[in-house]
């Protein structure tokens, strides 16, 4: 079994002396007798060796895929080595949240970053230190618009049916109202989206690219939101922010969106990165942290958690978001991504994927599975696909994991670790079973 | 330190991606201008984070006795376990017998989990400990809404609670209502009494609470709530002191949160990422988030509960840090688990006994896992204050404990060692605390200009939050 | 610690400074802005707001803590004093000059002291 406690069973019999008791559960006499355990039903504890072996035998009960053409709001991407390497680090995997500045200003430094590079990204005034993935930011993001006269969130029905449940979820807690507008061929209905735009609609959320892989005509929904006098947020993915519009350049008050993208592995879903950024008039209504920068006594530049007055610790009961954490190390290895990515190697990666996923879509295309949808798309798209099952398990079969089968077909996505020989191959193997 | 952005040069830059392969395409709407990101080589970079990571403290630099936050050495197994290939390259898409590995880690963790906290099931979907109170709250308001009862409004939380109690009420769609505690520091039963009702939907509380005492009322006081109508929620971040010795469940508890951060040695990352799990008995199973593993004669599978609440996440919630804390939980076992519990309260009984041979302890009697020094006389009487006290602690390397928390002590300093501190550790911190009591009395403006060995002195926080710079803009 | 004659003070420590029988400004005593130390932000209250003697209509932020601003009548908010969002300092370098909210249509007053009360009333605290 292991333990971790360091003292020996001598040096605990001096310390329950010292302290005045004979046995350690003497310092319990406060629980009563009756609820005291008796019987914990576990196994017995492991040596490390024995653990190992033990999860390592969960692990190998999953199934890696040599090719995944499969995104659906989860990206495989190329990440450096540099970015592992970085937060590996001990300091920073085991240090606390940075309340004691003067020794967390790496911490401190990375995030303030961090908050710089989500900045330039999504052409937003402030970002704040991260939440939890894209999904709560996109919920967070609603109830920040809330007013006392506005209480309905539009949210377009080509946004992750995943984001459009967790509102749902936060909603019914809040009792701020839903409600979903229409798509039409692929993309919001905008037609739809300025009848539902009455005059108690506090915000709209707008995901780009959307589900579908489609790229929304973001600049006139914004238009049509603002006219309304609504807020406009929207969910863009961080890595085609490298060469698409920015949500600032689209007019929106909010910009958020899921960051895995950003050097952070698949893992079965998480831990992902939630980024939230807003514009000048809005940013104090962000929640969750955020790092300031200003100076020590001495003169020196330092970095400080800041605006903390909006939050649950001090607000409690009046604060707008409970949200205490933020993810941290997630965000740290963002911007390490970002960092050695660099504004080229980003729009290398964009290119890349964006490329690849025309390809696949062009050559699925002439073996009898055209788009489902027309116009411009990023790295994800659908087909129409009559026999979705046989050829998923097909792909499966060869070590590739197919896209994701939804109404109507798959949804296919391909980003810039994936090789023209690879998609050759996959398209080869469909084409055997339609 | 310079940042990232001042250092490198335009055109420097790693080489990562190859050609591409097949014809380009370019985005038909595309931005005005590149975005302004870092333009370092491998050499440059690499530098600059061993710089950042060296300005920071973890529990691997040296003791980081933080009350409420359990900063328990974290387990290099655990890391290595998480970052198996196999767990790392996994879509959380992928078909369900693909993943039989990925649900049998939650499955398991929520069994053995469930087993340590006396609850029938549990969902990692949460993230964080906030999150996952926002989750249980929510399963107590689909509860009363299920049994048809909309009279249920208020949430009843002890005015020693973590400030993420009553917001995430607030959040939930409740009203706190705010009961005082004794000054015992427990919660005051007559006063409890009188504040339930039939608008009563529930409880918050932590036991032992935030002053580090266990309520020994505790069956009383769910009781009341019971017999209100109500259910009682457990916020889990203290459960460091009790697992393994008395359930939550056993309490009275209907529905918990756990903080795999805390009390199941994940590591914090400087703030995140966590895991808030959170428990319930079978009463509230059918609202838990969705969805959840279930498992039969063909092995796991995922299943969303009958009157599930929805979705608090994407995905399952950040199984990377269930793996961690399932590893753990694997190497204590049955034996550990306990041992774990009764150690952290030896060693904070240990300390309290030490330091109050000058401090003032705010409560008396024996602690659990924390316990919370009040240094008001100490600031009468030199004008050190609880802060200074703190920030002297920095000049030895020793990362000072929670501060000003839980409000109900004036001039607080909580303090956890945990059970993963040496007797030697734990001695070397009592001599510089009452050294630095002593220093107080002696030189106090020494401590009122501590930190001085730090790599920044003491921050102008009230002109970082009047003149807020949120990010670096380069200078013209 | 100044009690500006002309001014009537609120137990919640608020000054109100009457421009005619229904309309008034509002502010922070000194009292109060010494007691809430180094102000970082206020959230001021909107054009139009109704407010409620004796109840919360604003708040105001220190780095550490938030600290409602209680109503000392009842009335309609027909302007607040927008400059102190940038400079919040205002607030403790001029708590008199720097009044938070206009209100008008006042029906209605909370308990209000002269300054020689208000100063009594402090010194007993």
């Amino acid at each position: 079994m292991g333990s971790y406690i360091p003292n020996t069973r001598a040096q605990r019999e001096e310390m329950l002396s010292a302290v005045g008791v004979s046995r350690v559960e003497d310092l319990f006499a406060a629980v009563p007798h009756e609820m005291l355990l008796e019987h914990l039903d576990l196994p017995a504890g492991l040596s490390e060796l024995e653990v190992r072996r033990a999860v390592e035998a969960m692990a190998a009960k999953n199934k890696v895929y040599g090719t995944v053409l499969r995104g659906a709001g989860a990206y495989r991407h190329f990440i450096p080595s540099v970015v592992k390497s970085v937060i590996s680090r001990e300091e920073l995997v085991t240090a606390y949240t940075p309340y004691q500045a003067e020794v967390s200003q790496g911490i401190l430094q990375a995030i303030f970053e961090y908050q710089t590079m989500i900045c330039a990204l999504t052409g937003m005034e402030v970002s704040n230190a991260s939440v939890y993935d894209g999904s709560t930011a996109a919920a967070e993001a609603i109830a920040m618009c809330r007013d006392r006269k506005k209480n309905k969130a539009l949210v377009s029905a080509c946004a992750d049916p995943q984001t459009i449940a967790v509102m749902r979820t936060y909603c019914f807690g809040s009792g701020m109202e839903l409600e979903v507008v229409p798509a039409k061929d692929g993309r919001t209905d905008l037609e739809a989206l300025k009848a539902a735009l009455t005059a108690d609609a506090a915000c709209v959320y707008l995901q780009q690219p959307n589900f579908f892989g489609n790229i929304e005509d973001a600049k006139a929904a914004g238009e049509a939101v603002h006219a309304a006098g609504a807020k406009y947020i929207m969910g863009c993915n961080p890595i085609a922010l490298a060469v698409m519009e920015t949500p600032a350049e689209c007019g929106a008050d909010i910009a958020v969106g899921e960051a895995q993208p950003l050097g952070l592995d698949l893992a079965f879903g998480g831990p992902y990165l939630g980024y939230m950024a807003a514009n000048k008039a809005m940013f104090r209504k962000l929640p969750g942290r955020i790092v300031g920068q200003t100076h020590d006594v001495d003169g020196n530049v330092g970095y400080v958690l800041t605006l903390t007055a909006r939050e649950q610790h001090i607000r409690r009961e009046k604060a707008s978001s409970n949200i205490c954490s933020n993810q941290a190390l997630c965000a740290f290895a963002a911007g390490v991504y970002l960092s050695a990515m660099g504004a080229e190697g980003l729009r290398q990666a964009a290119k890349l994927s964006m490329s690849k996923a025309h390809y696949l879509a062009a050559e699925l295309a002439k073996i009898g599975l055209p788009r489902l949808h027309e116009g411009p798309f990023f790295h994800e798209f659908a087909t129409k696909c009559d026999k979705p099952g046989a050829v998923l398990k097909a792909l499966d079969e060869q070590g590739i994991l197919g896209g994701l089968a939804v109404d109507g077909g798959i949804l296919w996505c391909a980003t810039e670790v994936v090789s023209k020989e690879e998609i050759d191959r996959a398209v080869a193997i469909i084409k055997e079973v339609c | 330190m310079k940042l990232i952005f001042e250092k490198g040069a335009p055109g420097q830059h790693l080489s990562l991606l190859p050609a591409c392969d097949v014809p380009e395409v370019e985005i038909v709407s595309p931005r005005a201008e590149a975005p302004e990101l870092p333009h370092l080589s491998e050499t440059e970079l690499t530098r600059h984070y061993t710089a950042l990571a060296k300005r920071v403290h973890g529990v691997n630099d040296g003791f980081y006795p933080l009350g409420s936050c359990t900063m328990k050495y974290n387990p290099k197994i655990n890391e290595d376990m998480a970052n198996l290939p196999g767990f790392t390259n996994i879509h959380p898409l992928q078909p369900e017998e693909t993943v039989q590995g990925c649900l049998e880690v939650l499955h398991t963790s929520a069994k053995l989990l469930g087993e340590i906290t006396g609850m029938d099931a549990m969902t990692f979907q949460p993230a964080a400990g906030a999150h996952g109170e926002f989750t249980g709250l929510l399963l107590i308001k689909a509860y009363h809404k299920n049994r048809g009862d909309s009279a249920r409004t208020k949430i009843i939380v002890p005015d020693s609670a973590h400030g993420t109690n009553p917001a995430s009420a607030v959040m939930a769609g409740f009203t706190v209502v705010n009961v005082p505690s004794g000054p015992d520091g427990c919660v005051d039963v007559e006063a409890l009494r009188s504040a339930v009702g039939p608008d009563t939907a529930g409880l918050m509380l932590t036991n032992p609470n935030t002053v580090g005492i266990f309520d020994r009322n505790i069956l009383e006081i769910t009781k009341i709530i019971h017999d209100a109508g109500g259910l009682c929620y457990y916020d889990g971040a203290n459960l460091n002191a009790v697992m393994g010795v008395v359930r939550p469940g056993d309490m009275g508890f209907d529905v918990i949160h756990l903080n795999l951060h805390k009390t199941f040695s994940t590591p914090h990352g400087g703030g995140g990422p966590g895991a808030g799990a959170v428990g319930c008995k079978a009463l509230l199973a059918p609202f838990l988030p969705g969805p959840v593993v279930e498992k039969n004669e063909n092995g796991y599978r995922l299943a969303v509960p009958e009157h599930s609440i929805g979705r608090v996440k994407n995905f399952c919630g950040n199984f990377g840090v269930v793996v961690r804390a399932l590893t753990y939980v694997l190497t204590l076992g049955q034996e550990g688990i306990p041992e774990a519990a009764k150690n952290a309260v030896l060693n904070a009984n240990y300390m309290m006994k030490r330091l109050s041979e000058k401090y003032t302890m705010a409560y008396a009697g024996p602690c659990m896992h924390e316990f919370v020094m009040d240094l008001q006389d100490l600031k009468a009487a030199t004008g050190c204050s609880a802060m200074d006290i703190a920030k002297g602690l920095l000049d030895h390397g020793i990362h000072p404990p929670t501060m000003y928390f839980p409000l109900i002590v004036h001039e607080a300093l909580m303090i956890e060692p945990t059970e993963t501190e040496s007797r030697e550790t734990m001695d070397e911190a009592c001599d510089v605390f009452l050294a630095l009591w002593d220093l107080a009395h002696e030189t106090p403006q020494a401590l009122h200009d501590a930190p001085v060995k730090t790599p920044v002195r003491r921050l102008d926080e009230v002109g970082a939050a009047r003149n807020p710079v949120l990010k670096y803009t380069p200078n013209d | 610690m100044t009690f500006p004659a002309e001014l009537k003070y609120s137990k919640d420590h608020e000054w109100v400074k009457m421009l005619d029988g229904a309309t008034a400004l509002v502010g922070i005593t000194d009292f109060a802005q010494s007691e809430l130390g180094d102000l970082v932000f206020i959230n001021l209250p909107q054009e139009g707001d109704d407010v409620t003697a004796d109840e919360a209509f604003c708040d105001v932020e220190s780095v550490k803590a938030v600290s409602d601003v209680v109503s000392p009548v009842t009335g309609v908010v027909e302007e607040a004093n927008t400059e102190l969002e940038d400079e919040p300092q205002k607030l403790n370098e001029d708590p008199y000059g720097a009044w938070i909210a206009k209100i008008k249509d006042i029906s209605a007053f909370g308990e209000l002291l002269s300054a020689e009360e208000y100063e009594a009333f402090i010194e007993k605290k």
